[in-house]
């Protein structure tokens, strides 16, 4: 029972994991279809935001205050990741809408840079960053202990979700933003102003990166390469969820993370691994646009 | 008043208008007439800016459009009904009239204007479904509806009773008589029906490879001019 409750933790704490990392990128590559290679890089930006922000409390308020940081660094992050996403929307992927190799093999280069950026500004080696002590130790539910950290990013990821839910679904922007990405020309002559929805989208999915970033720096300590670590699931899960859905990209890392706490437990890491991939093989064979796959008449054609 | 001057538009290198120059007047319904091919709906396309001009220029109320992209057209009052309707599938019926308020001039327009669904009682029985599901015929009222939310001046109608069944295009007649009656809005319509485009116009042009081969009121358009330029 304490073994069973504990997988089933461990499943739930890797599929949110692996869904914050990859909800930026169901915006950028989901709605926006640009293969966005420096997602790992924003990623690793909001990771180095929260480190600044630590570094900013411990240098200059009160020792008492410092347990406070986390609070701050999930908005610094996003905000920073969004400026960036913001700036490399305006000066590079606008120009490579509908061109996909060009825009992967640019932004690829822009990660590399990005990459160096941090290890020119912070240094090769990898950072810590102290975690906050209200995130130390663990609730017992039936005889497992739950770390608080684990909880806290699956009720940051549920939150990022719910509001990303509103915003796409509920409001005036979001709504822009849908139409622009299903029939660009005709939200263009009802005047809607598409320059403005793609950079706000962009950025918006940069900036979730970003709060991305903030929670992986409870994980463990962060260096310049952290994002490439984590690019390659991210697509993973927005692939086998079915681009262009929320609810897809959820499943979707619900599964890989499931899936990948299982088969870990059965064999060992690296087989489990290769078990997985065997198994999005498979499952992209059987149905190729993912778990849910966009539907309707108009889109037929 | 909407008005086109010898405007040149292609697709690529070919160029499939040349010379071509009309006016529409306010609260005029002008029918553009002519065989497949000849540019009709690349003139739709290029008044609206989805296609640049190549030479000349569109102009509306004496504001110079030519370099303008489709989103000011669009907030100068110019509306727009594409063939093929152009309706967002995964969006709901309700929020595809929303969008269509994005180029209202009246920024404080929050809500549906109930002359832009007045005339199509269906419409608000559908607004929670998606767009995309609905008939040929109901997604066509849709895209009327999306046109008239932002209370244009100009009304595009690029085909509107293509494939779609004998009780909606009468319909759709009532529609543009009685936008016609109410004189605020000008309509410029693409049509194939010689019968529907008679039952509307005030006034006609026919275009033959790219250029305006014949223009003229209702009464002079006779059956020579019709066996002329129209007939295949």
């Amino acid at each position: 029972m304490e073994v069973f409750t504990l997988q089933l933790f461990n499943g739930l704490s890797v599929s949110s994991i692996l869904l914050l990392i990859a909800l930026g990128l169901a915006i950028t590559f989901g709605l926006m279809k640009v293969i966005n290679m420096a997602h790992g890089e924003l990623i690793m930006i909001g990771a180095y935001s929260t480190y600044l922000t630590q570094n900013i409390f411990k240098d200059v308020l009160p020792p008492s205050l410092f347990d406070w940081y986390f609070v701050l660094a999930i908005p610094v992050s996003f905000l920073i990741a969004f400026v960036f996403g913001l700036i490399l929307e305006m000066s590079l992927i606008r120009f490579l809408y509908g061109r996909p190799l060009d825009s992967l093999l640019a932004t690829w280069g822009v990660g590399l840079v990005l990459q160096q950026l941090a290890r020119s500004i912070f240094g090769a080696p990898n950072v810590a960053v102290t975690s906050p002590s209200w995130l130390n130790g663990g609730v017992e539910v039936l005889g497992a202990v739950l770390p608080y950290k684990r909880l806290f990013i699956i009720g940051l990821v549920a939150l990022c979700l719910l509001a990303m839910y509103f915003y796409i679904y509920r409001s005036l922007e979001g709504r822009r933003m849908r139409a622009v990405m299903q029939n660009r020309d005709m939200a263009a002559c009802l005047g809607v102003s598409t320059r403005r929805v793609d950079a706000m989208t962009f950025a918006i999915g940069s900036g979730i990166a970003g709060i991305a970033g903030c929670a992986l720096t409870l994980l463990g300590p962060i260096g310049p390469s952290l994002g490439t670590y984590y690019i390659v699931d991210a697509f993973m899960v927005v692939v086998l969820g079915g681009v262009g859905k929320l609810v897809g990209t959820v499943l979707g890392a619900m599964g890989i993370g499931i899936f990948n706490t299982m088969f870990e437990y059965w064999t060992n890491a690296s087989l489990g691994k290769v078990l997985v991939f065997l198994c999005i093989v498979a499952f992209l064979q059987w149905k190729p646009m993912g778990f849910v796959a966009m539907r309707s008449r108009s889109l037929d054609s | 008043m909407l008005a086109v001057q010898q405007l040149e538009a292609g697709y690529g290198e070919s160029v499939i208008l040349r010379n071509v120059s009309l006016k529409v007047k306010p609260g005029q319904v002008v029918c553009l007439l002519g065989r497949n091919g000849v540019g009709k709906t690349t003139l739709m396309k290029s008044i609206m800016g989805l296609l640049k001009a190549r030479r000349g220029a569109v102009s509306y109320n004496g504001q110079e459009l030519t370099k303008q992209a489709p989103g000011r057209r669009a907030k100068s009052g110019i509306g727009y009904v594409p063939q093929g309707r152009e309706i967002f599938g995964q969006l709901t019926v309700y929020e595809n009239i929303l969008i269509g308020l994005e180029a209202a001039r009246d920024k404080n327009a929050k809500s549906i204007p109930q002359e832009a669904i007045a005339k199509f009682p269906v419409l608000p029985t559908m607004y929670a479904r998606r767009g995309g599901d609905l008939s040929g015929g109901q997604q066509q009222q849709l895209a009327f509806a999306r046109a008239l939310a932002s209370k244009p001046e100009v009304l595009l109608l690029d085909e509107p009773c293509e494939g779609i069944q004998p009780s909606i295009v009468d319909d759709i007649r009532d529609v543009i008589r009685s936008i016609k009656a109410d004189g605020k809005t000008a309509i410029l319509l693409v049509e194939q029906s010689l019968e529907f485009v008679k039952s509307v116009g005030d006034y006609f042009y026919v275009l033959e490879k790219g250029a305006v081969a014949w223009e003229g009121g209702l009464e002079s358009l006779t059956d020579d001019v019709i066996k002329k330029y129209l007939t295949v």
